[in-house]
């Protein structure tokens, strides 16, 4: 075995491929502790070049590398995320200014995207490939190896077996050679060498077979690491062509793929926005089931949006989004991810001019849909002030004595609108954008009844109601239409992300559950007690690491001579029991 | 809801009859001493040195297989007990998960509650499957232990009445995806005993004075550390394999029905930590230095990582996994 076609990382344990010359037995288990201490060296930058990519791609630093992206990961999942959680992030920062700034300047608010995290796992990927790249050349050179020669003695090797037969040592070593290559003849079990062997060591001459299995371990092993490769290469190029929108649709109306259609749009670098299929869709109506039952009251059960698809090309069909079942166009996937009621309300203001009319989304607060929403009413005539609605929208409304209300049922079955009144400059026509769901009220005046507490309007579907202080009248339409929250998601890499996820768990249990074993036969003719003439087979085993089934894999091969003494106690014995 | 209390009653059931178990398996540990002492004093005679045998099985590679031929069969009775009330509360535990399948309509597994009892019962039956075919009975007393904390803590912390899921679990995922997770969960539950065992029987043998102690004596009747780490290999190799499929389903689930494969989620984070401890776990068993008792420590540091991806994830953290059942406020994917 020549240096050049083994490659092992620094540092691997791996008595098995050390014992490739032949007959040291397995002592993979616990063996002493050998520190292998790096080289040091006196080579100039050269050198240190060499030194340190040889650190890099050893099996310690591997080892390193892994505990720390572990370690790594977690404040991730201890910390809010911008990424997951942006509101979260800010109420943090809120909380804990000093702690959290520092946080925010190490990158703790995007541990995913920060620059420790990232380089971790470059530097993790980057030793993958200084390892695997000289192991995958190796091993291609390695898969035309034959197995090392028989050894000259079995006595020391962890399984062995032997037996008399009356068939002659051709017989005996050809039986065993066929049994051990199976029954492919293109993918033999294992590789087999039969020879010969000139009379040594008080034998006569002998035959012998050298057989090998378990290259696709190392082949598992790599097609893995590879894997791996690969899909980290797919999720980047995915993150760089992809591109995500969400918009909010209520029942009857539609929207069109194109990004001024959507309320938020996230792209990658490489997106064009020639890759958003023109199609355009229409939301029918929304369904929703909750439970009503005493043990599981109001749980959510089933949400369906029925909707009708128009293709780029004019054809129109119905289909349903359901929440774990998102409607596939073009090659884009729209997913149902929330839903609500969007009350229609119009506003007349203190002139009796039309002031706004609209369907509000009111975002569900709890299980019951007790949503919060807003209305702005900034186009009033000149000389009225802007209006502020800011209030709750209760699906099944309950009102107590003291006149607070809430929802106890999220289905619509007695729907009110609850509202606060505030007028004064709303503060859209400074240029600042704003939230649509928040009112800004530091700066505008409440209207409050004469104890001085807040006026709250309670408007139920169809009702005109007045508005305190002669700011007009606010109703709410007869119907409520629903609203879903729709995610639309373009990510050209999955099929390759799911192919190289698929194919690192194939090479993994390949890897991890193809024995690595070697089989050696010697054959002669001999005289037994009785002096007869019988022909002894002797057969020693050898697998990497701990192999509960190498003496059965011996035992077989033993079994497959032919004409084996009747009595196998006799004449065969094994050094270590199953 | 009938059903549904009788799967409550067959589960305290269950738990006592793994406690007899428990109790036997440990008497047994404790005879199995003995034994081992009767063995060492008979080896010393003259007499016995042809019998070699039990020098020959003690440095077997298979844990276990000198103790099948234990000569006095009545010593063994707790050993008989033991395995008998193992089968009894591991079926008992069967039927009640079944029971409140039905009862909920539905996959037991969609809660914590249900969680600890498809893992204990894993756990269980991977103990019980093992020694199907050879003699793994000295891991008994752990796996109904531990078995037995979880099922406790399951009816007095995590128990949430028998029901319905939110739409966002209500797909034939929710069957691959936590299955495989808790069945990865039962190995490697058991492969954690062993690498404990290994770590203890190890500093036993290199003269660890408290573990000198007579109380520790049944610790020469498990199998040598090197036998105990290949157990833990064998099994933590098929764990490793369940969770990275654990992970691959719940990518592609979470692309059905999150509308992304990978989001950073605390259960999604940690289901990564987890996967990473055991891949240096993989990597430290083949590194000079790091294998034996080091790579021990990372089983041992990966199965307080997988408890705590299924309790302090659920319970602490507020992400889209938070299906404990125990609070109501998740509005689930709506």
């Amino acid at each position: 075995m020549s240096e050049k076609s083994t490659y092992r990382p620094e540092g691997i344990n791996d008595a098995f491929v050390e014992g490739r010359a032949g007959d040291t037995p397995a002592t993979a288990q616990g063996g002493p502790d050998r520190p292998a201490g790096p080289n040091l060296p006196s080579l100039g930058w050269r050198g240190m070049l060499r030194w340190t990519w040889r650190q890099l791609t050893s099996m310690r630093v591997a080892l390193m590398l892994l505990m720390l992206l572990a370690v790594a990961a977690v404040p991730g999942s201890v910390l809010p995320q911008r990424g997951q959680d942006a509101a979260a992030v800010l109420e943090y920062l809120g909380d804990h200014p000093t702690l959290g700034e520092w946080l925010d300047r190490f990158g703790f608010f995007e541990v995913y995207s920060s620059v420790w995290f990232s380089a971790i796992y470059i530097l993790l990927f980057v030793s993958l490939v200084g390892c695997i790249v000289p192991r995958t050349l190796a091993h291609a050179r390695n898969l035309r190896n034959r197995p090392p020669r028989t050894p000259v003695r079995f006595g020391r090797f962890p399984a062995t077996a032997e037996a008399s037969t009356t068939a002659s040592p051709d017989e005996a070593v050809d039986a065993v050679a066929r049994h051990l290559r199976g029954p492919l003849r293109r993918l033999p079990t294992f590789r087999v060498d039969v020879g010969s062997e000139e009379p040594r060591l008080g034998r006569p001459a002998t035959r012998t077979v050298a057989a090998e299995r378990g290259y696709l371990r190392e082949t598992g092993n790599l097609v893995f690491h590879l894997a791996l490769l690969g899909l980290l290469v797919s999720v980047a190029l995915g993150q760089l062509l992809h591109y995500r929108g969400q918009a909010i649709v209520t029942e009857g109306r539609g929207f069109a793929n194109a990004v001024v259609d959507y309320d938020t749009f996230d792209k990658g670098a490489w997106f064009r926005p020639a890759s958003l299929s023109p199609f355009s869709m229409t939301l029918d109506s929304f369904d929703s089931e909750f439970a009503s039952d005493t043990v599981a009251f109001a749980q959510a059960r089933d949400f369906t949006a029925h909707v009708t698809v128009t293709e780029p090309d004019g054809g129109q069909h119905s289909d349903q989004i359901k929440v774990n079942s998102p409607l596939t166009v073009d090659g884009a996937k729209i997913y149902l991810q929330g839903n609500g009621f969007a009350p229609e309300i119009t506003v007349k203001d203190g002139a009796g001019e039309m002031a706004f009319s609209g369907r509000v989304p009111f975002l569900p607060e709890d299980t019951m849909y007790t949503s919060r929403g807003v209305v702005k009413v900034p186009d009033v005539t000149d000389g009225q002030e802007q209006i502020g609605l800011v209030g709750y929208f209760l699906p099944t409304a309950v009102v107590e004595a003291d006149g607070s209300a809430r929802s106890v049922f999220p289905q619509p079955q007695n729907p009110l609108l609850v509202l606060e009144v505030y007028r004064g400059d709303l503060g859209l026509d400074d240029g600042v954008p704003q939230n649509v769901y928040r009112l800004d009220t530091a700066s505008l005046t409440p209207s409050v009844d004469e104890d001085g507490a807040t006026t709250k309007l309670l408007v139920k579907p169809g009702e005109t109601v007045e508005l305190p202080d002669g700011l007009g009248t606010v109703t709410l339409g007869e119907d409520v239409p629903r609203y879903v929250a729709l995610d639309l998601r373009y990510d050209p890499s999955l099929a390759w992300v799911l192919t190289f996820s698929l194919l690192a768990l194939a090479g993994l249990a390949v890897s991890l559950f193809t024995p690595r074993r070697r089989v050696w036969v010697r054959s002669w003719e001999t005289t037994d007690g009785d002096g007869r003439a019988v022909t002894h087979v002797e057969l020693a085993g050898l697998a990497r690491g701990d192999d509960a089934g190498l003496q059965r894999e011996v035992d077989k091969a033993l079994a497959a001579v032919p004409g084996l003494a009747d009595d196998p106690d006799d004449n065969q014995r094994t050094a270590t029991e199953d | 809801m009938e059903i549904a209390e009788l799967s409550v009653l067959l589960v305290w059931g269950a738990a006592t009859a793994l406690t007899i178990a428990l109790v036997a398996f440990a008497i047994d540990l404790g005879r199995r001493t003995e034994e081992r002492a009767d063995a060492r004093a008979e080896a010393r005679t003259p007499v016995a040195v042809g019998a070699s045998r039990p020098t020959l099985a003690s440095a077997s590679t298979l844990p276990g297989a000198g103790a099948s031929e234990g000569p006095a069969p009545a010593r063994r009775r707790a050993a008989g007990i033991a395995m008998s009330t193992t089968w009894l509360g591991t079926a008992m535990l069967l039927v009640a998960i079944v029971l409140r399948g039905i009862a909920a309509g539905r996959t037991p597994w969609a809660n914590m509650y249900e969680f600890t009892l498809v893992g204990s019962f894993m756990a269980l039956a991977v103990f019980l499957g093992m020694n199907v075919r050879k003699d793994f009975k000295f891991l008994g007393a752990f796996v109904t232990g531990l078995s037995v904390l979880f099922l406790v803590l399951g009816l007095n912390v995590f128990y949430v009445a028998a029901t319905g899921v939110q739409p966002a679990l209500q797909n034939y995922w929710l069957v691959i995806h936590v299955g495989v997770a808790i069945s990865a969960t039962g190995i490697f539950t058991v492969a954690f005993v062993a690498s404990v065992l290994q770590l203890v029987r190890d500093s036993r043998d290199s003269g660890s004075p408290y573990l000198q102690r007579p109380g520790f004596r049944w610790l020469d009747r498990v199998p040598t550390p090197t036998s105990l780490e290949a157990l833990s290999f064998r099994l933590n190799a098929v764990g490793f394999v369940l969770w990275t499929f654990t992970i691959i389903g719940g990518a592609i689930w979470a692309e059905h029905a999150w509308g992304r494969y990978w989001g950073w989620d605390p259960k999604e984070v940690w289901s990564f930590v987890i996967w990473v401890v055991y891949a240096a776990y993989l990597h430290a068993r083949t590194t000079r230095g790091w294998d034996g008792r080091r790579a021990a420590w990372f089983v041992v540091v990966g199965y307080l990582c997988v408890l705590f991806n299924f309790t302090g994830v659920n319970l602490i953290f507020n992400g889209k996994h938070s299906y404990s059942g125990l609070n109501t406020d998740t509005t689930g994917g709506a």
